[in-house]
């Protein structure tokens, strides 16, 4: 079972890995989605795994039965669903305005951030002048 | 008390979003609690720096859960300074936010924003739980996105997408370290972490969750080589959000390197020393080359930023108690310099009409105040002396020179310079240089103006403070520095003396 | 946008359902699996469909206030139940207090559910204002 999930979890980041390299910015979202999936995963296999017993306290009880799953995990990969949920949402809610502004939502097409800065005057400037950015452009 | 003054950092904050967020349909209302929150939590948190000095590190478990189950809440010497910082700069940049332009920012959502990012803020400075870390993280992160991107500008959206897209591979590989250090130690306590982590038996393992968590807190500290969503995005925010998040956000990826190196890897220093070192010397010098090549106000300070955070990191890098105590001094001395020359470049803005340097000029005739205002942060952030940068500089440099750190203290002193290069080359262009053409007169209220430069006064008023009364600012950082060092003491602390451990049930 | 008309007729159903199904998973969190947040996800669909289906505006109409004016409610009334756990100076915040008060049914009043209830209105509030956000018309 261990073995099966660390697989799965080397083939989720993998994947994820593949997808945030796309320049296509909801493919880029999807890897992260993927990827949020592996960490959840990985936070899963570390604490117990095995049993189906689930780590409530039954009626009458004051302790978990001893075989019951470890709550830790669950409430750690709850968590982190949620926020990585919200995190998705929000950020396909800022792609699709970047998408109304730009027509496109394509990394590569968006050049609006870093754009050359204007020089001062030849006399004030060494030949330095060129940014990263502008050069980046040039190449 | 004690305990109302450890929550207080967050549940000010917490109910100052909220409410500014009920009264969204009353601008004046909601204008006037979220000032009275950011008055509040500066007040609490000088509070709790106090009860620090005074008694020591302040511990409370949230719904009285004893330590390793429940999450901690843990304020010392570090903490609490960086507690009282972020109490500072939210109120500075709140009243600053009252300046030109205010209506629109709050039309489009600024202040429940800006008060939850200040709660994700004092979250993470007052944690001692590396989940709940994670969570803190995330809480800011959402709210800085929301604030990069208040305008809706094409310019914003393109920076805040690049932003926004590297931090949330950051924050994964955070959480991906955290399942891992989970199952190799069975606890995510940080004070269980430290009493346990030098006997795990596959260190090679751990310290492989340690370069994740490094990348992941690099990430947000905008260290070499993971920096270039700063430069890309930072310069696009209005004026207050780029201040705010050049005070804070970085710094609180500094912090968590700090806290998780000095106290759950410090037995591994012998491995992260020379690591962390290359790093430093590698942020401060691309930094600075980066901030040298441009030529707009806001992108020269965005590199700077980048270049700063290698001095910080110097302290964690020797793990002398001098250089602690430098890195404390300069985070502390930064956080103030830096916001205010964003606030400054602001103002800049609103009398010499850009922010570009190419059309800039004239400021000098035009606004000697604010030539003298820009010039003593300008100053301090090269490490001028009697300011305070001088006293950050001078105290890492020397815990370089005594650790034997020849090209770090070397770096650190060349980069110094560099900097002074870039202030001298803003103050030619836009105050010294004759205006390229008239600039359009600046149209603001009085009480605009007012808004304005209170905090910027105010902030200049600390940097000098500092640099004039540098000996309880000294005192201070090195007893911080101490309790960093002291690990024992905060294991003691936090867990108590007879704790349960939780590692020995780990699964 | 035009929904069917089977959508726009099972509306009023698709809404109200949801709710008061929230509203037992909220008081069931209690002691069984529940609770505020699913709780609030559930309405939240209810309100999402509802929107789908008749637009934005109807949708903001029934909530009557902003979705950033329910968040903002829950997180204070979540703030608040934690205070209550200063009625011992030096216990941690957020400790919840029970009380147990005489009457002939078992009441068990606690500050937990307090907190619970915050969950669940702030929930409603972050899910639809993404929502809306995200099905705007243009």
């Amino acid at each position: 079972m261990e073995i099966l999930l660390a697989a799965a979890i080397g083939v989720l980041v993998a994947a994820a890995a593949y997808l945030l390299l796309a320049r296509d910015l909801p493919r880029a979202l999807l890897g992260f989605v993927l990827l949020g999936t592996a960490a959840n995963l990985s936070i899963f296999a570390a604490g117990r795994i095995g049993t189906m017993v689930p780590p409530l306290v039954d009626q009458g009880e004051r302790a978990l039965a001893a075989d019951a799953a470890n709550p830790l995990p669950q409430a750690l990969v709850l968590t982190a669903i949620v926020i990585g949920f919200g995190l998705a949402a929000f950020t396909l809610v800022l792609i699709r305005s970047a998408h109304d502004a730009f027509g496109t939502a394509s990394a590569d097409e968006m050049d609006e951030a870093e754009r050359p800065d204007e020089t001062p005057g030849p006399a004030a400037v060494a030949p330095a002048a060129a940014s990263p950015s502008h050069r980046r452009e040039a190449a | 008390m004690r305990q109302v003054l450890l929550v207080a950092p967050i549940l000010i904050p917490l109910a100052g979003a909220s409410l500014t967020a009920l009264l969204w349909s009353r601008p004046a209302a909601q204008r006037a609690v979220g000032l009275a929150s950011a008055i509040a939590l500066f007040v609490a948190t000088l509070a709790l720096l106090a009860q620090v000095i005074a008694g020591g590190m302040v511990v409370g478990q949230m719904g009285n859960w004893p330590a390793p189950f429940g999450i901690t809440l843990v304020v010392d010497h570090l903490s609490a300074a960086m507690l009282a910082i972020t109490g500072l700069m939210g109120l500075a940049v709140a009243v600053y936010a009252m300046g030109p332009g205010a209506r629109e920012r709050d039309r489009a959502g600024f202040p429940p924003l800006f008060h939850a990012l200040l709660m994700g803020v004092a979250g993470a400075f007052s944690t001692g739980d590396l989940f709940n870390l994670y969570v803190w993280f995330e809480v800011m992160l959402i709210a800085s996105f929301g604030l990069l991107v208040l305008d809706r500008t094409r310019e914003q959206l393109d920076g805040g997408l690049r932003y926004v897209m590297l931090n949330l591979v950051g924050t994964t590989f955070f959480l991906l370290a955290v399942g891992l250090i989970y199952g190799l130690t069975g606890t995510l306590s940080l004070a269980d972490l430290a009493r346990v982590a030098p006997g795990v038996e596959n260190q090679g393992a751990l310290a492989a969750t340690a370069v994740l968590l490094l990348v992941s807190f690099g990430a947000k500290a905008a260290v070499f080589p993971l920096f270039n969503w700063l430069p890309a995005s930072y310069h696009t925010a209005s004026m207050p959000v780029a201040a705010i998040f050049a005070a804070l956000l970085t710094k609180v990826g500094v912090y968590a390197i700090i806290r998780v190196f000095t106290l759950v890897f410090a037995h591994d220093h012998a491995l992260f020393g020379p690591i962390l070192a290359g790093i430093a010397i590698a942020t401060m010098v691309v930094g600075v080359l980066g901030a040298a090549a441009h030529y707009d106000v806001r992108r020269i300070l965005s590199f700077h930023i980048i270049s700063q955070i290698g001095y910080m990191l110097i302290g964690v890098a020797l793990m002398t108690p001098l250089a602690i105590a430098g890195s404390v001094l300069y985070i502390v001395h930064h956080i103030v310099v830096k916001a205010n020359l964003f606030l400054v470049a602001g103002a800049m803005r609103q009398v010499g009409g850009s922010f570009a340097l190419a059309r800039m000029g004239g400021l000098w005739v035009s606004a000697p105040l604010l030539g003298i205002l820009f010039l003593i942060p300008a100053l301090s952030l090269a490490g001028i002396p009697p300011l305070s940068g001088f006293w950050g500089k001078f105290v890492v440099i020397r815990a370089g020179l005594e650790a034997e750190a020849w090209l770090l203290a070397f770096v650190a002193l060349a980069v110094g310079v560099l900097t002074l290069y870039s202030m001298i080359k803003i103050w030619n262009e836009a105050f010294w240089k004759a205006a390229p053409q008239a600039a359009p007169r600046a149209e603001w209220t009085r009480a605009e103006r007012i808004a304005t430069f209170a905090p910027i006064v105010a902030l200049c008023g600390v940097t000098l403070a500092i640099g004039l009364w540098t000996e309880p600012f000294a005192a201070f950082s090195l007893a911080a520095a101490d309790a960093l060092l002291d690990r024992e003491g905060y294991i003691a602390a936090v867990l108590g003396p007879n704790a349960v451990r939780l590692a020995e049930a780990a699964p | 946008m035009h929904a069917s008309l089977i959508l726009r007729v099972s509306a009023p159903l698709l809404l109200w359902v949801p709710a008061v199904v929230s509203l037992y998973l909220l008081v069931r969190g209690h002691n069984a699996p529940g609770g505020g947040f699913v709780g609030g996800l559930v309405a939240a669909s209810g309100l999402v469909f509802h929107a789908i289906a008749r637009g934005q505006a109807a949708a903001m109409q029934v909530m009557r206030a902003p979705p950033a004016a329910w968040c903002g409610a829950g997180l204070l009334l979540a703030l608040c139940s934690g205070l209550l756990a200063w009625i011992d100076p030096a216990a941690g915040y957020l400790t919840h207090r029970w009380w147990f008060p005489d009457l002939p049914v078992t009441l068990p009043l606690n500050t937990a559910f307090v907190f619970d209830v915050g969950v669940y209105l702030a929930v409603i509030g972050t899910i639809t204002a993404m929502a809306f956000a995200l099905v705007a018309e243009e």
